[in-house]
Formats: structure tokens, C-alpha cells, sequence
């Protein structure tokens, strides 16, 4: 076969001419509009796939905190009980103490009145035995003073036997 | 790659049957040839003027095959003689539009009423034309019948620029025309939705194909986008073609010679003018060998730059013409082997054969506008790519390798 014999010029000039209108045209309505559709597709996928992996790591984060949160308000809690309990104690031991004090000084109080009582019986009883016996010698002494010389004597029997407080 | 050698060896496999089953028949009985056509693809039978248009010895199978794989002026599906022993023809003629020494002259292809052999003269705007082997001539002025010399040359006829509608101009058209109503409409349907519906998804796949395994790997992420407009028509317009030539009409476009080398032109052309400062400087005074060395390389690459898309054109080319080849000897085998087989065996092997072999050119079409397209985008990448002078000598290894490739 003898390609050069085959060659055929107006063929070829042909074929260029349609293939020069056809990339044109083809660009033209074809491939520009499809590629730029698949590029704008592809990028709408990756932008949806980015912001998909930020929702996540967002969730994330607040799952985090979340966690965070909780673990301080755990915290918190416990800080107040603990303190509640101290606070408890505390008011347990400084009521005891005041209650003590209370009470050693009523006791005080009771002793000294009793104490204060009991001088002013003895007082009272020094001077009752003291008018009984002023009675006593005023009787002794009527009885005793018709004889004035046993008056005498009676009175110093009865000084004898008086010992004074 | 792999794939293409076995395909070689698998056609001289086939052709070395072919021509031990063409030689053991030498029979005379005819067939109507309308019947091979109910057989297989490219059988468009034609008549030519002795035979009564039947095809049936080796010689006539050899020249119908080389007949078929010429481009031609009518688009025939079949011819029959009837029964008053006239040549019918299906199919329906073609415009001829040439240039002449009279100026542009168009007429029907009708008009030379299936002739190929230089006998019947179409008189046009004063100026006459026979039509020889598919080629038109113009009669030299004075000369009133076409005198051939013994190699079928005209001797007192010349060519002319003819920019007939062929069938190859058709089928270029269809093919054309297809790609534009295909993915327009994929264009189309991305107005209703970032997804296309119906038989768009099916191209999606394709185009994004082209662009992520072909363009991008091989030209780069940031300048592919300026070629993707000739790769696309590129491939698209191959592989439509290479699939038209597979059909019952029998096309052969891109078996063409001037059409592989118009497309590897473009090839050329878009390498040459895109290319950068790198590429030149590499073609004519490679960095980092010595100076020596950068002289005998200058003509290597010189050379190179013309190698590259001859390979192109070449390749192409033959696949697909040994691919028809192919597929029509062994539709023949149904012929030349029925003294051996019989009838119905032969048939049966013919069948069979072409069948297998079909399946195989349905790969080859692809294959064929896939390598194109890719050595294309590879040799664009070539001279459009940016490198630091540390690696600059691998990219000029990688060149050389490509073109022993495919």
C-alpha cells in the first residue's frame, strides 16, 4: 500500500477544519460548562466533608466541656458539703463550750447564794439563841434575884457554861 | 501495553490462518454477495465493473478489502444483481465538492454511477472528471477518455483538492455531531442538578476519566485545565470513530492516513507553541551533560520532536486498519473455505473467528483513542513542565522511553 498515494490533501483538510470547529464548539457548550460543573461539585463535597469533620470536632468540644463542667460542679458540691460538715462540728463544740460556761457559772452562782444563805441563817440563829437566852436569863434571873446572892452565882455557873460563837 | 502485543501477536496469528484457509479455495461458484452482509460487519459490497460485482477470489477479496479501507465518494451498504442480471446498489451518493482549474465544482457522486476505474467521465463547468481507486482526477485539457499506464496511473490525468463530503467527511460529521447532542447535553444537565440523569451519567465517568487519568497526571495539576478542550474532543472524536468503524456502514476514518496525521499535527502544534523555555532549552542545549554530548544530542531531540507525533499518527493508523483488515478476511474465510469446511462450516468459522476478533477491536477502539489521548497530554506535560535542573535529566529520560513505549 503506498500511503502517500493515500493521502488525500482534501481529506485532510477537511478533517482539520472539523476538528477546529468541533473543539471550539465543544469547548464552547460542552467541556467548559462540565468541567466547571464537576469542579464546582467536587468542591462542594470537599466544603461539606471540611465542615462535617469541624461539626464533629465542635461536638467535640463542647462534649469536652461538658465533661469539664460537670467535673467542676462535682467539685463545687462536694467543697460545700465538706464545709457544711465543718461548720457543723464547729457549732456542735462551741455550743457545748458556751453551755459549759453557762453551767459552771449557774453552779457558781448557787454556791455563792448558798454559802450567803447559810451566814445569814447563822446570823439569824446567833441572834434567836441570843434572845432565848437573854429570855432564858431574864426568867432565871426574876426566878434567881430574890436572893441576891445565888443571883451571883448563877450568873457565873451560866457565863461559865456559855462558850460565844 | 500488554494488551497491544497480544494483539499483535493474535493478528499475525489470524492472517497466517486467513491466507492457509484463502489458499486451499479456488472455486469459481458464486454467491450473492447481498448474503455477506447478513454475515458481518464491512461487508459493503460494491460493484466493480468486471465480476458483476461479486466477491469471491482471493484476488477479489483482496481488492474489495483494499477498496473498503480507501476512503470512498458514496455511502454503500450492499449491491445485488437482480434477475434481469443489472447491478443494484443500496446506499445513496455523496456530495463532490473540488477545486479544479475551473474553480470549485460540485456535483453528486451519483454521477459516476459506482464507477472507480477512470471509464465514465463527468463533464462539470467545462472541466472533466473520472474518479480512480476513490481518487478524483481532472482529464488534461484535449483529453476525452482516461488512458492508464500499467501501474492503474493516469497518464494524462491529474488530481485535484477534493473536499468532497465523503464518507469519511460523514462520518466525521456524525461522529461530530453525536459528541455535540452527547455531552451538550451532559453540559446541559448540570443546570438541573450538581448530578446528571439518563445516559449523562454514563459520560460523566468518562469525561472525569480523561481529565483525572489522563491530563492530570501527565500535564499537571495547574496547566491541565487549558488542554482539557482538545484531549476531550480529542478522545471523545477517536474513540466515536474507531466504534462508527466497527458498525455495519463500515467506516474507516480514523484508518485513514490523513486523518491521523491531521490529529497528530494538532499534537505537534499544540506541544510546540505551549512549550516553555525548559523544553527548547532541552531539545537544543541539554543542561547538566557536556558540551560534547549537548551537540550530539541537539539532532536526537530535533528528531524527537518530529518522532513523537509520527509515532502518533502511525499508530493509530495501522491499528485500525489491520483491525478492519482483520475483520474482513475473516468474514471472507466464510467464502474462500467453503470448499474445505463446506457451507455451513464455513460460515460457522467465520463467525466464530470474527466474532472473537470483533471483541477485540471493541478493546482496540478504546485502547487506541485512550493511548492517543494520553501520549498527546504526555507530550504536552513534556513541554509545559517546570524543573529545577537536579531532576532535569530524568524528564529527558522519561522522553526517550516514551516514544519506544506503544
Amino acid at each position: 500500500m503506498n500511503l502517500l498515494n493515500d493521502f488525500s490533501p482534501g481529506l485532510f483538510v477537511m478533517q482539520a477544519v472539523i476538528l477546529l470547529i468541533l473543539i471550539v464548539l465543544m469547548r464552547k457548550f460542552a467541556w467548559k460548562p462540565i468541567l466547571d460543573s464537576l469542579n464546582d461539585r467536587e468542591d462542594g463535597i470537599q466544603n461539606a466533608l471540611d465542615a462535617a469533620e469541624n461539626a464533629k470536632k465542635e461536638l467535640q468540644n463542647l462534649q469536652a466541656d461538658n465533661e469539664r463542667i460537670l467535673n467542676e460542679a462535682r467539685a463545687e458540691r462536694d467543697g460545700m458539703l465538706k464545709e457544711a460538715r465543718e461548720l457543723k462540728t464547729s457549732m456542735i463544740a462551741t455550743a457545748k463550750e458556751e453551755a459549759q460556761a453557762e453551767a459552771d457559772k449557774v453552779i457558781k452562782q448557787a454556791q455563792e447564794a448558798i454559802k450567803a444563805e447559810k451566814k445569814a441563817a447563822v446570823a439569824d440563829l446567833k441572834n434567836q439563841v441570843a434572845g432565848i437566852s437573854v429570855e432564858i436569863a431574864e426568867k432565871v434571873v426574876k426566878n434567881e434575884l430574890a436572893d441576891k446572892n445565888k443571883q451571883l452565882e448563877l450568873v457565873s455557873s451560866l457565863l461559865k457554861d456559855v462558850t460565844l460563837n | 501495553m500488554i494488551a497491544q502485543q497480544l494483539r499483535k501477536c493474535l493478528v499475525t496469528l489470524v492472517f497466517s490462518l486467513v491466507s492457509i484457509a484463502m489458499f486451499s479455495s479456488n472455486e469459481n461458484t458464486t454467491l450473492p454477495a447481498q448474503h455477506a452482509n447478513e454475515h458481518g460487519q464491512h461487508n459493503t459490497t460494491e460493484s466493480h465493473s468486471s465480476g458483476g460485482g461479486l466477491i469471491d477470489t482471493k484476488p477479489e477479496i483482496d481488492a474489495y478489502k483494499k477498496h473498503h479501507l480507501a476512503d470512498s465518494h458514496d455511502f454503500s451498504l450492499f449491491s445485488y444483481t437482480d434477475s434481469h442480471g443489472k447491478r443494484k446498489h443500496v446506499g445513496f451518493s455523496l456530495p463532490v465538492i473540488v477545486w479544479s482549474s475551473k474553480g470549485l465544482v460540485t456535483f453528486m457522486s451519483s454521477e459516476f454511477h459506482h464507477n472507480d476505474d477512470g471509464s465514465v467521465i463527468v463533464t462539470k463547468n467545462g472541466a472533466k472528471f473520472a474518479k480512480i481507486h476513490s481518487k478524483i482526477y481532472e482529464l488534461d485539457a484535449g483529453a476525452t477518455a482516461v488512458k492508464l499506464d500499467n501501474d492503474h496511473h493516469a497518464t494524462n490525468a491529474h488530481k485535484v483538492w477534493d473536499f468532497s463530503i465523503t464518507k469519511s467527511v460523514l462520518g466525521m460529521l456524525i461522529a461530530g455531531l453525536l459528541m455535540l447532542l452527547l455531552f451538550g447535553g451532559l453540559a446541559k444537565g448540570y443546570k438541573k442538578g450538581p448530578i446528571p440523569t439518563g445516559f449523562s451519567r454514563v459520560l460523566e465517568p468518562l469525561v472525569i476519566y480523561v481529565r483525572d487519568e489522563i491530563a492530570r497526571p501527565n500535564i499537571g495539576e495547574k496547566k491541565y485545565r487549558k488542554y482539557m478542550g482538545f484531549l476531550l474532543t480529542v478522545f471523545f472524536f477517536i474513540w466515536i470513530l474507531n466504534l462508527l468503524g466497527l458498525t455495519p456502514f463500515g467506516f474507516n476514518v480514523t484508518g485513514n492516513i490523513a486523518v491521523t496525521v491531521c490529529l497528530a499535527i494538532f499534537t505537534f502544534l499544540i506541544t510546540t507553541f505551549t512549550a516553555n523555555k525548559d523544553y527548547w532549552k532541552h531539545i537544543f542545549w541539554m543542561p547538566g551533560v557536556p558540551v560534547p554530548m549537548k551537540i550530539v544530542l541537539m539532532p536526537i531531540e530535533i528528531l524527537g520532536m518530529f518522532t513523537k507525533p509520527f509515532s502518533l499518527l502511525i499508530r493509530l493508523f495501522a491499528n485500525i486498519t489491520a483491525g478492519h483488515a482483520v475483520v474482513m478476511g475473516l468474514i471472507a474465510v466464510a467464502y474462500t473455505a467453503r470448499e474445505t469446511l463446506g457451507l455451513a462450516g464455513g460460515f460457522g468459522v467465520s463467525t466464530l473467528l470474527t466474532l472473537f476478533i470483533s471483541l477485540i477491536e471493541l478493546l482496540v477502539a478504546f485502547l487506541q483513542a485512550f493511548i492517543f489521548t494520553m501520549l498527546s497530554s504526555l507530550f504536552i506535560g513534556m513541554a509545559v513542565e517546570e524543573h529545577d535542573h537536579d531532576h532535569a535529566h530524568d524528564a529527558e529520560v522519561h522522553g526517550a522511553e516514551d516514544n519506544s513505549i506503544v
